[in-house]
């Protein structure tokens, strides 16, 4: 199929950016949608133009790494997909596709489609752990009897890969259910209760810190969520918030 | 405003308490609106007391004034503060593919609201007022009904008021279900709340419509 793609363009974090159109020949409905942009890349190095940057690692919707904003979702139209694990048979023939970076202060554009999602990593850092000696004398998790079904939705909060799509498809970009997830997947379990008030109370201060907006319940992230993260995940949070709150 | 409350968190509750008590306020205005279609006697009874009792004087209004305000203040404080969290915006923003236009335009159905509110207070609270604290006027216990009627005999009037409500209920659709979330409420019992709070924001604005389109038709 030929496409026609409309994909931001942008030197670096200090330039202004706009949105430049290229044609793409030849794609296969088998291709991914990175594996597209390969396609387009080869194209523009063999003219001596500037390939387009965009984040990718492992290629197959565990890193995390791949974001891109298409036709207004993040990852596409596909839903519990990547952006590496879009098909190409999404589209059709002749299809026009915008291609933009995940929108966000918080995620300011490093160049053309890749941003800085490093603010992520700053909210996991203010808390988003379990503080355990390792030094020869580790428990086994498994002999901490846990409840299954806490156990369950504990480990759906952990399939999280922080991609940051949550945060591209709020209207308000906010950050609240990559933020509840890494909070949930420690409230829910024995070994996160000893550090639960100030964990939640350190990371939901960061991710305002950081510039992500206020969440106003429109569901948008849940939908967009690759790995189908939960707003049950919020919901706890503000509950564990509150409770952390009145504890001090 | 939004510099009290610092929390993002804490933010989305107050907006949410501060959304339930005016919901239930709108099911108490609506029971005492619903009065005037079937007794004038009733509604008579029931203005007399709201007006005159000095608990809802001067204690309960309040309140509900500062619940008013502060919903709308802070709504707008967090839509500044969401606009600017998003400061390039997408050249494609596809919205309507993950979210309903209804979470996603509260502040425009908000400010809808507000103007109506503008034309409210016009129409009865500011007449009330004069009425009792400015004017001294002696007090009738059967004057409500007659100035009820007064107020919807125009069509326009009358238009304005069924299109502000529906409004209301697009707010209310989204607004009062979202409450539960931001309160954390969110378990085996979410699913009848989230029902409830739908079939609430269709049928008390939609009564709100009857009462005024029927005050306006028999009169």
């Amino acid at each position: 199929m030929n496409l026609t793609l409309k994909i931001w363009r942008q030197k670096d974090a200090n330039s202004k950016g706009a949105i430049v159109d290229y044609q793409v020949q030849g794609i296969e409905g088998d291709m991914s949608f990175l594996e597209m942009l390969d396609v387009l890349n080869e194209q523009l190095i063999t003219k001596g133009e500037e390939p387009v940057v965009f984040d990718h690692d492992c290629r197959e919707g565990i890193c995390g790494a791949c974001s891109l904003q298409i036709n207004g979702e993040p990852h596409g139209p596909d839903r519990l997909v990547t952006t590496c694990q879009l098909h190409m048979r999404k589209f059709n023939d002749g299809d026009t596709i915008y291609i933009e970076p995940f929108r966000a202060k918080a995620f300011p554009v490093v160049k053309d489609l890749m941003v800085d999602r490093s603010a992520f990593d700053r909210i996991q850092h203010a808390g988003g752990y379990i503080s355990v000696n390792t030094s020869g004398n580790t428990i086994d998790a498994n002999a901490i009897p846990v409840n299954k079904q806490d156990a369950d939705d504990a480990f759906s909060a952990a399939t999280c890969i922080g991609c940051g799509a949550c945060v591209a498809a709020c209207k308000n970009a906010s950050a609240m259910l990559f933020t509840s997830a890494k909070v949930s997947q420690f409230a829910l379990l024995p070994q996160g209760q000893v550090e639960a008030t100030d964990r939640v109370l350190a990371m939901v201060n960061q991710m305002d810190e950081e510039g992500f907006g206020n969440c106003t319940n429109t569901g948008a992230c849940e939908i967009e969520c690759p790995k189908g993260i939960s707003l049950e995940n919020i919901a706890r949070m503000n509950r564990e918030y509150v409770k952390a709150s009145m504890k001090g | 405003m939004g510099g009290l409350i610092q929390s993002s968190i804490a933010r989305k509750v107050a907006m949410a308490l501060s959304g339930l008590f005016l919901v239930f306020f709108l099911l108490q205005h609506f029971t005492i609106n619903l009065t005037s279609v079937f007794s004038a006697d009733v509604f008579n009874e029931l203005s007399h007391f709201m007006g005159t009792n000095p608990l809802v004087q001067f204690a309960l209004q309040p309140v509900l004034i500062f619940g008013v305000l502060f919903h709308f203040i802070m709504g707008f404080v967090l839509e500044l503060k969401n606009k600017k969290a998003r400061a390039v915006k997408y050249a494609k923003y596809s919205g309507g593919a993950n979210s309903s236009w209804m979470s996603r335009n509260m502040i425009y159905s908000g400010l809808v609201i507000l103007a109506f509110l503008g034309l409210h207070f016009y129409d009865f609270w500011i007449p009330e007022m004069v009425h009792k604290y400015v004017a001294f006027a002696p007090e009738d216990p059967t004057r409500y009904y007659p100035e009820l009627l007064h107020r919807f005999e125009s069509p326009v009037r009358t238009g304005l008021y069924v299109v502000s409500f529906v409004f209301l209920a697009l707010h209310l659709w989204h607004g009062f279900a979202s409450s539960f979330q931001s309160v954390g409420f969110n378990n085996k019992y979410s699913v009848s709340a989230t029902k409830f709070a739908k079939a609430f924001s269709i049928v008390i604005p939609l009564g709100f419509i009857i009462v005024a389109i029927v005050l306006h038709l028999t009169h």
